[in-house]
């Protein structure tokens, strides 16, 4: 069971509060977390990846075990820690105002 | 008796106000969708129980909501657990994709960037969703960079009415300070195939065939930010307004100048007359008097608030030229507030309302057309926008 944490205002869109926690099949990496978390909560499509291209949107982050993986390869294995629902996956909203 | 209902879109979420045909005492929900921009919402005039509202931030980028109950409950268009044929959840109501071109699979085209270069289309948002008046489920969505889409599933999918973009002078459209945004859509009630719309900064545009081809409808309009002042496209228009019952005649706030055309755009002519700035945004007809417009004229173009710190709304009661200051209920000294182009609108009861609401939060109402205003609410965050559902 994989943990994600999404920020506040997708947490509200998603009709969910706190922790999520997914199922994955296959290699737990940012590409299958983000599937899985998109194919769970339709609504989050466009929110966190750009519908067509899958880039991450410019004001979001992604971190897990204390590490910025933002810039990883998408397809790039997950810390043990995340795959193993020692460590959550965050995906945090920049401080960029508004 | 009969009833209204104002759609209140600001920088911080949804409000809708609600008041008896007295419009006296008002009611006010929200906000909904607390912290996102809300662009625009409005009802269908064939369900006014059926309200879409574009929402959006520059973290999460563009979401659409729609109520089927008035505002009551909001729910995002198929982005429940539902399968597709292929079996991949749809979720599709905020993805608005460009039509490529059909020959070369590669951008329609381009359009100028602020240094002069040519930059691709890309998705901002949706300033403006403007529903069909004979189906509920079919909505018209204005976005930037500016192009339309239309939805005929209650904004489940969206397709580009690509026409628009591709009929040649796209290379010429340019961003204004706000974007390159398509913020007016206009339905013909008498002709289902006619659709005027208007872009910051390209001009107005008209089609005749429900969105197929376009042509640029802006003779007689004059910019002095173009190198050729009479361009047929680059016109920074802000707002473009029509009386239902006259569907050939329009009223634009323009960047500057306020212009009217009496043959579905064809030709302009400017009817800013006594006006003591013809900058603005807002623009707007009363319900019964074709003849009578309104507008808030703003100081310029780099100073976004009223003449001397007073809010005047100006009202013509002979199609433009000839203007009159409606101040009673407004504040006439120290108000530096902007009304911003989707910001006004009328309601249908017999003594027309007219409303607009300000970057300082006020939403104003006149139930006497103008003659009296008064704030339904103060203290908004800044509004964006403000539609009028005549309820009965």
């Amino acid at each position: 069971m994989i943990r994600v944490v999404i920020p506040q205002h997708l947490r509200t869109l998603a009709q969910v509060e706190g922790e999520l926690q997914l199922e994955i099949e296959g290699r737990v990496t940012q590409r299958s977390v983000l599937d899985a978390l998109e194919a769970r909560y339709p609504m989050l499509r466009g929110t966190i990846r750009d519908h067509v291209t899958l880039q991450r949107r410019p004001f979001l982050r992604f971190f897990a075990c204390a590490e910025d993986l933002s810039h990883e390869s998408p397809d790039a294995p997950l810390p043990e820690a995340v795959a193993n629902g020692t460590e959550p996956y965050l995906i945090i909203g920049a401080i960029a105002g508004g | 008796m009969s009833k209204v209902r104002a759609l209140v879109g600001t920088r911080k979420g949804a409000f809708i106000l609600e008041s008896d045909g007295k419009r006296e005492n008002w009611s006010v929900s929200g906000p909904h969708f607390a912290g996102w921009e809300i662009y625009h919402m409005k009802g269908s005039p064939a369900d006014p129980n059926r309200i879409y509202a574009s929402q959006s931030t520059g973290w999460f980028g563009q979401i659409i909501q729609r109520s089927s109950d008035g505002g009551k409950t909001w729910e995002t268009p198929g982005g429940g657990p539902e399968r597709s044929p292929q079996g991949w959840p749809m979720g599709e109501s905020n993805k608005f994709v460009y039509d490529t071109s059909a020959e070369t699979g590669k951008p329609l085209t381009t359009h100028q960037w602020y240094d002069g270069t040519q930059h691709p289309w890309e998705f901002k948002r949706v300033w403006h969703l403007e529903p069909s008046l004979s189906d509920p489920d079919t909505v018209y969505a204005g976005v930037e960079d500016a192009a339309i889409f239309r939805s005929s599933d209650g904004a489940r999918s969206w397709q580009e009415l690509s026409g628009l973009r591709g009929h040649g002078t796209g290379p010429k459209w340019q961003p204004g300070a706000g974007g390159m945004c398509l913020h007016t859509i206009i339905l013909d009630p008498a002709d289902p195939g006619r659709i005027y719309i208007a872009i910051s900064a390209a001009g107005a545009f008209r089609t005749n065939d429900a969105g197929k081809t376009w042509k640029p409808i802006n003779r007689g309009l004059r910019s002095q930010f173009l190198p050729d002042e009479d361009a047929e496209t680059g016109h920074c228009v802000h707002h473009v307004a029509m009386h239902p019952e006259r569907p050939e005649v329009l009223f634009m706030q323009k960047h500057w100048d306020v212009m009217r055309s009496d043959d579905a755009g064809e030709n302009w002519k400017e009817v800013s007359g006594n006006l003591p700035t013809d900058f603005g945004f807002v623009i707007d007809v009363h319900a019964h008097e074709p003849e009578t417009v309104y507008v808030v004229p703003i100081k310029s173009d780099s100073e976004h608030y009223p003449l001397d710190g007073r809010l005047r709304v100006y009202r013509s009661r002979t199609g433009g030229n000839e203007w009159e200051p409606l101040t009673n209920g407004l504040p006439q000294s120290n108000c530096y507030v902007n009304v911003l182009r989707d910001a006004m609108a009328v309601d249908s009861l017999d003594s027309c309302g007219v409303y607009f609401g300000t970057t300082g939060g006020q939403v104003y109402c006149s139930p006497d057309a103008g003659n009296t205003w008064a704030p339904i609410v103060r203290d908004l965050p800044a509004v964006l926008s403000v539609e009028v559902q005549t309820l009965p």
